[in-house]
């Protein structure tokens, strides 16, 4: 077949045409994978919520709640509070918001750490999803640990060339403790 | 030409990134470590390969003065479309291929070879020509990330090579360092491309 002719009725038409059925396309595969999206999430954050809190035996992310802004998630072992999940988030990132879930057992302390969404510089900022980086974290209680990146006077140990995005991890953190915070005042 | 000959020009005598040196942004920007050059020229050869295929199909029907829009509304559906399979398919994948999906779409080499290649052959030689394309910028890629994630973090595919206590020239995973990376790389292989004539 020869090539379609550039004036304006073939190109309006043969523009029509790509654009409606690219349309089409994507709205057909945006309805059939919309659920499966849905389904991997809500199986990503039972996996977080798992990693970041000690056994329990209920279904911690169908017993969610708000408190705060912030989503979280009661873990219970024989029907026995034993730490609560919390999901936090910080948009000071170096690019785009960061996302983590923070397990608190009953003592107040942070059990385990698990960053669900960050954008940040490969090789620099992504560090902040590595044990390296995460260890310090463990096991403290925020109310003796300074939540502020040793350059601005705290406790945290920044990741090298990563200020910003260690800074924003702090960030998110806080809020989780602040809420976290609020609601066991309550 | 062959059709081998269509396969083995991206790979060496026209790579994307050595010779062409189209690309150039995610190039310098996703290899600070071996494992994100590879992910990007994995991601990068895969769309390079349909959008080849569809712009080779359809370079009839789209018109000389519309062509581009055309290609970039093709690019641009395919690559959400891999970004919502993968997402609801492949969950783990995404999580480390996931941040260079949407930056293919920007990704000059997909419009070249549209440009280029792909508007002006058929289709079997243009899916070898993407494919060629693809491994050609995936190698490259993943040396760049090799050398600086070595020189910057003592380490190659996250697997340790030099001693935790070595030195390491920190500057290598900054963007300066890619510069420096890529000018040292194009220039050995033009020199290794002279030798050979």
């Amino acid at each position: 077949m020869k090539k379609l002719e550039s004036n304006l009725k073939n190109m309006f038409l043969s523009m029509l045409l790509i654009c409606s059925v690219m349309a089409f396309a994507l709205a057909f595969v945006y309805t059939s994978t919309k659920d499966e999206i849905e389904k991997a999430n809500k199986e990503k954050e039972i996996q977080a919520v798992a990693q970041v809190l000690p056994k329990f035996d209920n279904e911690p992310v169908n017993e969610k709640y708000i408190s705060d802004g912030l989503c979280f998630y009661p873990a219970k072992l024989n029907g026995k509070i034993i730490g609560i999940a919390v999901k936090s988030y910080s948009d000071k990132g170096f690019a785009g918001r960061i996302e983590i879930m923070v397990g608190f057992t009953t003592d107040n302390k942070i059990f385990n750490i698990k960053v669900m969404e960050q954008k940040e510089t490969p090789g620099l900022g992504t560090k902040m999803t590595e044990p390296l980086f995460l260890n310090q974290f463990y096991g403290k209680n925020l109310e003796n640990f300074k939540l502020i990146v040793k350059k601005d006077g705290g406790d945290v140990d920044a990741i090298t060339a990563a200020t910003i995005s260690s800074r924003a991890f702090c960030d998110a953190l806080s809020k989780a403790y602040n809420a976290y915070k609020n609601y066991i005042s309550k | 030409m062959k059709n081998s000959s269509y396969f083995l020009n991206g790979l060496w005598k026209e790579n994307p990134t050595l010779v062409i040196v189209l690309g150039t942004c995610p190039t310098l920007a996703v290899t600070t470590a071996a494992i994100n050059g590879l992910g990007m020229g994995a991601a990068t050869t895969f769309v390079l390969v349909f959008s080849n295929l569809f712009v080779a199909l359809l370079k009839n029907f789209i018109p000389d003065k519309v062509r581009i829009a055309g290609f970039i509304i093709i690019i641009a559906t395919f690559v959400t479309i891999v970004d919502l399979i993968m997402k609801a398919y492949t969950p783990a994948l995404y999580e480390t291929l996931g941040i260079f999906i949407p930056l293919i779409v920007v990704n000059c080499i997909i419009l070249g070879r549209a440009e280029a290649f792909a508007q002006r052959n058929k289709i079997f030689p243009s899916i070898l020509d993407g494919l060629g394309m693809g491994l050609g910028f995936t190698l490259a890629l993943t040396l760049m990330g090799s050398f600086r994630e070595l020189l910057g973090n003592g380490s190659i595919f996250n697997i340790k090579i030099l001693s935790a206590n070595a030195k390491t020239i920190l500057l290598f995973i900054m963007p300066p360092g890619a510069f420096l990376t890529y000018g040292y790389m194009v220039a050995i292989s033009n020199y290794i491309k002279s030798q050979l004539k």
